[in-house]
């Protein structure tokens, strides 16, 4: 075929420089990591068509001279054809490709963590002030017994006698969601890692391995087995202090994963041990597992490997049976479920699985918590709910409809400056965050964006526990599923139904 | 040296009991009256532990193995080797489903036929080579998306094919050896066909002697016949799939 030489898509963005302001520093030359920016000879030119309006310009040009705005020359405005389908067809047409992109679905469907409210105690019963009464955060994940045996010492005092499974022991019920090194860079992983260390909390491998640097941060990272099974050995399943074997994500939920040979540099070489500049495919499925019982095999083959010391997490999206399915994990073996919801984060997807495929947490996590206690094997596993935790708010009310803990992965990246421009599968992030360009990387400081992600995750943590003041609980475990101190408004009766928690009133 | 009698023993006391032993020193462990005990040899390490197996192991033998020996003299189930880093694996007899999977380092040779998906995302690393021989054949989705490492499939007991349908989907690195060229149809449409050279068959001798002579078999009779050779006709299969939104 031809390739025409004009496209039709113009640029989203234009990169527009107030020349009067300009002092000719170049900085955005250098920041810009799409190449936007270059030098005329006496001025700063923009190439409108590169700029994906990920802000680290105009936050680093020191004359306030740049403005990003979006480009005010319409595609004609149709309720019916809206500008991402035009767009979407033209770029097909174009490439002959399947769309792809970073982050979480762009589309505006209902958010059901903005329909929920909290309850407040109010004269009936007192609330507390946690800056002067105890408030404890503190969340165990792992399988729990549903007895326990205790015997009784000389002087009277209890002994615990059952046997604990393992837990993972956080100070405050958050984690940091599985992103792989080279989907983000090492830099922001050892943001991660610091932050996750100060905070008593954990961070998640992801599917890429464990690197040479993050070996000593063990007690907080949870290393992942996926169906690539990259950098996957015996030392590395005992290295953290938990195994997931991730199934699914909720940003493409059953797909795998595609990490494009050219990011497949030395050190990502070594770490997911493979050779440089193949691609890394993970296949849609494990092979090894076609059924509960096979996930049940993998579950326990990791414990052996592990001699039972390790909590097994089960990271699946979350799809329309997902109450059945978390059903069979739990009863497969898994001491955690990782349950992500529609809306959640990716390095790369097909926009198609992304923006169409799966269901909202909120849901899922209500009818899944509803189903464990219902069959009487709540205690079996831990809940983490994930895709797209925007605040310490939707945190307590996924808390409050069933989860152990939440899992952070966007809100991080965007501590670490990532203004959600979508394009982390170009490699080209100006942020350093998902590139893997070493001149990009180098500007991310692991320690300056490891001390924001600890203020971050203190901020939320004291937000949750003036929350339970309000409620007058002093305990995020008096919380936990207790949907009784919810109420929904502008939902339908389903949607109450599905959620289990009654309308704003009664 | 023990010896360990497996019958009617649950997985995780036979495995307890092998980690124990190599915990004290243990190099050699013989096996009898396996009957279908999951992951034996799960994570153990050590190049000089063998393990001697008498009846059937059961699923994932030699799962994230990294180092010993396991021989067994029979037939073994699915997943045999499964995320291998080093080590060999010797099966006298047939093997189940997705032999190898994942597999980084080490061999394994099976005398007699294996099932599906046998090498399955098998890759190499620096100077870890994966290697599996076959003797006999292969199910369908033979070496899919295999990226690394070698297999051979010997295809002795001369059946017209020598595996089955969607052969080497997705294969985008490692080569493939066949004592017998198959019909061609059943090629995917990302791999090449040649005849191995010199510098194959000569790269291949050590590994074929050393099955030979585990096995007990002749040599000359594994090697005597022109072998093919099938390499992927990119690193990047997928490379022009997408487009970035």
């Amino acid at each position: 075929m031809i390739k025409s030489s004009f496209s039709n898509i113009q640029s989203e963005y234009l990169a527009l420089i107030d020349h009067t302001k300009c002092v000719r520093c170049k900085r955005c030359i250098q920041n810009c990591g799409w190449g936007t920016y270059s030098f005329g000879g006496d001025k700063i030119l923009s190439d409108h068509t590169k700029c994906v309006a990920c802000g680290r310009c105009y936050t680093y040009c020191p004359e306030g001279a740049i403005s990003i705005v979006k480009n005010p020359t319409v595609i004609r405005e149709n309720g019916n054809w809206k500008e991402n389908h035009i767009k979407s067809i033209w770029k097909q047409s174009e490439t002959g490709g399947i769309v792809i992109s970073g982050m979480g679905t762009t589309f505006k469907y209902k958010k059901y963590f903005d329909h929920i409210l909290l309850d407040a105690c109010q004269v009936t019963n007192p609330s507390i002030d946690p800056l002067r009464e105890p408030m404890e955060l503190k969340t165990y994940l792992g399988k729990k017994p549903s007895k326990i045996e205790l015997d009784f010492n000389e002087e009277g005092e209890p002994i615990l006698k059952t046997k604990m499974p393992p837990q993972i022991e956080l100070q405050t019920p958050f984690v940091f969601g599985a992103m792989s090194y080279g989907s983000i860079s090492l830099n922001a992983q050892k943001a991660m890692a610091l932050a996750a260390r100060a905070l008593g909390i954990v961070m998640n491998t992801g599917e890429g391995g464990l690197h040479d640097d993050l070996v000593p941060f063990g007690k907080n990272i949870i290393v992942q087995v996926a169906s690539g099974r990259f950098g996957v050995h015996r030392d590395y399943l005992n290295s953290g202090i938990a195994v997931e074997i991730k199934i699914g994500q909720g940003a493409k939920p059953g797909i795998g994963g595609h990490l494009p040979g050219e990011k497949i540099g030395l050190d990502i070489s070594r770490t997911r041990m493979i050779p440089i500049g193949t691609d890394a495919i993970s296949p849609a499925p494990h092979h090894d597992i076609y059924s509960i019982e096979d996930l049940r095999q993998l579950i326990f083959a990791i414990k052996e490997a592990t001699n039972y010391e390790k909590p097994v997490s089960v990271k699946v999206a979350a799809v329309h049976n997902i109450a059945a399915i978390v059903s069979g994990i739990v009863r497969a073996g898994a001491d955690i479920v990782y349950i992500d919801g529609y809306t959640g984060g990716t390095g790369a997807a097909p926009n198609i699985i992304k923006d169409h495929v799966g269901i909202p947490i909120e849901l899922a996590l209500a009818q899944v918590d509803e189903r464990l206690r219902e069959e009487g094997i709540r205690n079996e596993a831990s809940l983490i709910a994930a895709g797209s935790i925007r605040s310490s708010a939707d945190a307590v009310k996924a808390i409050a409809l069933g989860a152990d803990a939440v899992a952070i992965g966007t809100a991080a990246l965007i501590v670490m400056g990532c203004h959600v421009c979508g394009k982390c599968n170009t490699g080209n992030c100006s942020w350093g965050i998902t590139t893997q360009r070493p001149e990009l990387v180098r500007r991310l400081d692991p320690e300056v964006y490891g001390e924001r992600l600890y203020n971050l995750i203190s901020a939320w943590s004291h937000e949750i526990q003036e929350v339970l003041g309000a409620m007058g609980v002093n305990s995020i475990e008096s919380l936990r599923g207790s949907r009784e101190r919810l109420r929904g408004v502008e939902l339908t009766d389903a949607e109450l139904k599905v959620l289990g928690i009654k309308h704003a009133g009664l | 040296m023990i010896t360990i009698d497996a019958n009617g023993m649950h997985y995780r006391d036979l495995n307890r009991l092998i980690r124990e032993g190599i915990g004290r020193g243990v190099k050699k462990f013989f096996l009898e009256n396996v009957n279908g005990q999951y992951y034996i040899g799960d994570g153990i390490k050590g190049d000089d532990i063998t393990i001697n197996i008498n009846g059937i192991p059961g699923n994932d033998l030699g799962v994230f193995m990294d180092g010993p020996t396991i021989a067994v003299n029979g037939n073994a189930q699915d997943n045999v080797g499964n995320t291998m880093n080093a080590g060999k694996i010797l099966i006298k007899g047939d093997a189940g489903d997705v032999v190898g999977y994942g597999m980084r380092g080490g061999r394994i040779y099976i005398l007699g036929n294996a099932g599906y998906r046998v090498g399955i995302h098998m890759k190499g690393y620096n100077e870890q080579l994966p290697v599996i021989i076959i003797g006999g054949k292969v199910g369908s989705f033979f070496a899919e998306y295999m990226a690394g490492g070698v297999i051979v499939l010997l295809g002795l007991n001369d059946t017209d094919d020598a595996a089955g349908d969607y052969f080497a989907a997705g294969m985008h690195g490692g080569v493939i050896y066949l004592r017998k060229k198959i019909d061609f149809s059943k090629y995917s449409k990302e791999v090449e066909l040649y005849e191995a050279d010199d510098n194959d068959m000569a790269f291949l001798k050590k590994y074929l002697l050393e099955y030979a002579d585990d096995f007990n078999i002749s040599f000359e009779d594994i090697a005597g016949k022109p072998f093919y050779k099938i390499v992927p006709s990119s690193a990047r299969p997928y490379a022009h799939l997408y487009t970035s939104a």
